[in-house]
């Protein structure tokens, strides 16, 4: 019943119930409700194209440096723990199951249920936070931070004799903050705009005729959930062997 | 337009989706220990592009969009991406050849 009751109501206004959300919502230079969120969706899209350019440029100076410095960042690479990078993975991959499942809750007009998705993909997206806050604070402890008394003890697994050039971990490094940096930004800004979807969606902001900004803050959190899940090899897993 | 409904994906897949994910994090954190030598590297990209599409397709709803445009600018996305990364890297990596 509930199924049948959603997919009729993309239709803008043909639901008697979601008249209300759609009426109010509906910008006078569209056609429908249909028309206006496969037009917010694009734009979207085309956001997250200008992201992944963003992240691409630092993905690109990754690669470029390990190439020219590849023994030096497989030393630093090693001193990271995987543990809890592969824990983070699994946090923030759940946390994009529940997303996607909270936008589900929006397409069928599950108000409550949504909520409740919603403040779970923020505890994850929470939790991944303070695990990357611990392994930061690793990292200062262990003088791992550019510019900040930085000293890299750290050897080569299979080579103790290799002498690792202390600039070229502290490129990797600079590079390791750079990047997971922008990525914890980007969940900062996540938590924020979850933040918004759960006060929206409480005084009932959304129904089945309108949930734009509860799909497209999805694909925004899918697409931080994307960036991590080529981070977490290249800077934690694919140095572990090396030697 | 007024086929052009929202498609409701089933909570089952959403789940089969998310331990996929979750499993082949977990096989990635174990071949990581394995030494492949340069194919370790190879494995580790595969797998995190092999999740990736997975969330983009089914998470992102790209699998089941009727807005024929949002593929062309996901297909020049990874196009400029590939753009960027392939000519860099060719560029970097054949210097020490002169």
């Amino acid at each position: 019943m509930s199924a049948s009751h959603a997919t009729t109501a993309g239709s803008a206004g043909a639901h008697a119930g979601t008249q209300d959300a759609a009426q109010r919502e509906l910008r006078h230079h569209f056609v429908d409700m249909q028309q206006q969120s496969n037009t917010a969706s694009l734009g979207m899209w085309l956001f997250l194209v200008t992201e992944v350019m963003f992240f691409g440029g630092m993905f690109c100076a990754y690669l470029i440096y390990r190439l020219a410095y590849y023994k030096d960042f497989a030393a630093a690479s090693q001193s990271i723990d995987v543990r809890w990078g592969a824990l983070n993975t699994a946090v923030l991959l759940v946390s994009s199951f529940t997303m996607a499942m909270a936008v589900r809750c929006a397409q069928l007009g599950k108000q409550k249920l949504l909520v409740i998705f919603l403040l779970f993909t923020m505890l994850f997206g929470a939790t991944f936070l303070g695990v990357k806050a611990k392994e930061y604070y690793d990292k200062y402890e262990e003088h791992h931070i550019p510019a900040m008394n930085f000293n890299f003890d750290g050897k080569l697994l299979g080579h103790p004799e290799y002498v690792v050039n202390q600039r070229h971990a502290e490129m990797f490094f600079s590079i390791y903050f750079a990047m997971t940096g922008m990525h914890a930004l980007h969940m900062v800004i996540g938590l924020g705009l979850m933040a918004y979807l759960i006060i929206a969606s409480s005084r009932g902001k959304f129904d089945t005729s309108y949930y734009t900004p509860v799909e497209n803050i999805g694909l925004y959190w899918h697409f931080v959930d994307v960036v991590w899940i080529y981070l977490f090899p290249l800077l934690y897993l694919i140095s572990r062997t090396k030697g | 337009m007024s086929e052009n409904e929202h498609h409701i994906v089933p909570v089952k897949l959403y789940m089969l989706i998310g331990g996929t994910l979750l499993f082949f994090t977990w096989v990635t954190y174990a071949v990581s220990k394995i030494d492949l030598g340069p194919l370790n590297t190879v494995v580790a990209l595969c797998i995190a592009t092999f999740k990736a599409t997975l969330v983009v397709l089914i998470f992102m709803h790209v699998k089941y969009t009727s807005e024929k445009l949002t593929k062309a600018v996901i297909f020049s996305a990874i196009f400029f991406l590939g753009l960027l990364l392939t000519l860099s890297l060719a560029d970097f990596g054949t210097r020490n050849w002169l």
